[in-house]
């Protein structure tokens, strides 16, 4: 059954992506993304992964395309898309580079060192010292990784306030709207 | 297959034909129980509001206009569904599922009942008990989001579209707050399965009602949470995404028939699921006296009791959200937005450690009321601290 489910959702991970690229109107693609990221959140499940998977569909699902769909829906750019490229060399360029992913992959995917020997799967999920998947990731992330998660967490409050400084560097503020119906100040006096 | 499973003990055995059939017919019960919710909170809250404003409300249809929504929902499937010329049409007919879907999901990890034995077969009263819990509301509400926004942008038109971004702005900057309130909860269950944090509010004496319900151990918390789920599920004195004077009807106003009914039965399922997930993480879920009373009732004690309990709690919580609609007039959005940002998540973070804390204090055995207030007061100065390297507004006037 954990064998059907998986090619199951990896089907659906390979439909949605194929989705994102050949769908013509953004906010489809961006639907397809979503097929995809819970896809590969339910891949992640079979891999006895739920903290990852749950963290998956919060993060990516629930807050970046959400975010993706209200800068397309924002600027307005959810028209289907011409076929004319601003690049010319564009394509070329992305089919070889695609080419050369794919060769990679496919020469990792015969490695053992990248894919992990596959027994590793279930040890210790059910009882053991620590308990569930999720309480030895949380013991692992605040014990021994806890300095570089720390400094994670720093760099992104760093990353908020930079954009927010670099958003608002000019002193200037936009002129207040006239309000429909009324006249303008200069005309009232 | 122990990934689907987490600690639900129906799939100890494997699982076999059997074990299937019961969580089909469990996915059903639930289901139904939820419709059923939803049916009699519309006819409580009618009731309930006329008389607050001294009128009758429904009272044509069944016994008391019990059977007024049941009668509403009917019309509404037979109405013309129609679908406006400019719409996304896939999106626009995919939008009001995505909504409910995510609203029923919710709902699934809510304990309403004991460990029951049907059979040879045990198992939990709750649909799923994974062991991420109270995170799978989490991502449950972030997928709810996507109903809302989608509808406003299929429709192909301005006010639904205006609609959709300002509910879904609403409703992402609450979940933040929500996510941070229950962690003030998490701190001291230890654990994310909600089967976990009722077991950990168990009934041992009347004193349990203030020991053991985190309601007053967490209470700052479940102030947080009782707000910030008003406002993520679109509640009054919340609801701006059918602000009807400003939006003229919010995301959904394109919709008609059935979809419309679909969305309205999404927004009262999420009530009705964050009420249950307040009963669960602070009013001690199926838990309550006289469980041990009638001990020598096996079934009464498994079966009623806790179901009982449960039930009552979260028609309390209902009856609670039905007085505010009744009560506060709708704020204004920068208003909104002001409480979300600047007050809801600070407070929430600020009670969050001042837990971790306490339980740090009480692992180690320090004075536990001591090292509260110097961890409040260490808070305070860096906020302090922090308010007074801020510029305020004038000064940056001045700084320009």
């Amino acid at each position: 059954m954990t064998v059907v489910l998986f090619f199951l959702f990896a089907a659906l991970t390979i439909g949605g992506a194929l989705g994102v690229v050949l769908a013509r109107n953004p906010v489809h693609c961006a639907l397809f993304l979503v097929l995809t990221l819970v896809s590969v959140a339910v891949l992640f499940l079979l891999q006895d992964a739920q903290l990852v998977a749950a963290v998956q569909i919060i993060v990516y699902a629930g807050a970046i395309v959400v975010l993706f769909l209200f800068v397309i829906m924002l600027l307005g750019v959810d028209r289907p898309d011409t076929l004319e490229e601003p690049l010319r060399f564009q394509r070329p360029v992305a089919f070889s580079l695609g080419a050369i992913v794919l060769a990679e992959v496919l020469f990792l995917a015969g490695q053992r060192w990248a894919t992990g020997a596959h027994t590793a799967r279930g040890v210790g999920i059910k009882g053991g010292p620590f308990g569930s998947n999720i309480e030895r990731v949380a013991r692992v992330l605040f014990t021994t990784f806890l300095w570089p998660f720390q400094i994670t967490a720093a760099l992104l409050v760093i990353a908020v306030v930079g954009s927010v400084v670099l958003a608002r560097r000019s002193g200037e503020r936009p002129e207040p709207l006239p309000i429909d119906g009324a006249p303008a100040e200069e005309d009232a006096r | 297959m122990a990934v689907f499973a987490g600690g639900d003990p129906l799939f100890d055995h494997g699982i076999d034909l059997t074990v299937v059939v019961m969580l089909i017919v469990k996915t059903f019960v639930v289901f139904g129980l939820l419709l059923v919710s939803v049916l009699l909170y519309i006819w409580f809250m009618r009731k309930v509001i006329a008389d607050m404003q001294n009128r009758i409300g429904p009272d044509k249809a069944g016994p008391f206009g019990m059977l007024q929504t049941l009668a509403d929902g009917v019309k509404l499937f037979f109405k013309e569904r129609t679908t406006p010329i400019a719409a996304d049409r896939p999106v626009y007919l995919l939008a009001p599922f995505v909504s409910a879907l995510a609203a029923f999901l919710a709902f699934a990890i809510v304990p309403f009942g004991g460990a029951v034995r049907i059979g040879s077969h045990a198992t939990f009263l709750q649909l799923a008990d994974p062991p991420v819990g109270i995170l799978w509301l989490l991502a449950m509400s972030g997928l709810g989001v996507y109903g809302v926004m989608l509808a406003g942008w299929s429709s192909g038109s301005k006010y639904p579209l205006l609609g959709s971004v300002r509910a879904s702005a609403q409703v992402l900057s609450y979940e933040a707050a929500v996510g941070l309130s229950v962690v003030g909860v998490l701190v001291l269950t230890n654990t994310l399965s909600t089967r976990g944090i009722v077991g950990q509010q168990a009934w041992h004496s009347w004193d349990s009602f203030v020991s053991q319900w985190l309601w007053l151990p967490a209470i700052g918390a479940f102030i947080i949470f009782l707000i910030a789920a008003t406002a993520e599920t679109n509640h009054p004195p919340f609801d701006f995404s059918e602000a009807e004077e400003e939006l003229a009807g919010g995301y959904h106003i394109e919709y008609s028939g059935i979809r419309f009914a679909i969305f309205y039965l999404a927004e009262f399922m999420n009530v009705i699921t964050m009420s249950a997930i307040a009963v669960t993480l602070f009013l001690g879920g199926p838990s309550g006296p006289w469980l041990t009373l009638v001990a020598h009732h096996g079934w009464v004690n498994v079966w009623i009791v806790p179901v009982f309990w449960f039930l009552l709690k979260l028609w309390a919580v209902l009856y609670g959200t039905v007085w505010i609609r009744a009560s506060l007039p709708r704020l204004r959005y920068d208003l909104l937005m002001n409480l979300g940002w600047k007050v809801l998540i600070e407070a929430a973070f600020l009670w969050a450690m001042v837990t971790g804390v306490i339980v740090v204090a009480r692992d180690r055995g320090w004075n536990v009321y001591l090292t509260a207030f110097a961890a409040g007061a260490a808070a305070l100065l860096v906020y302090g601290f922090l308010m007074a390297c801020v510029p305020r507004a004038g000064e940056l006037e001045e700084i320009r």
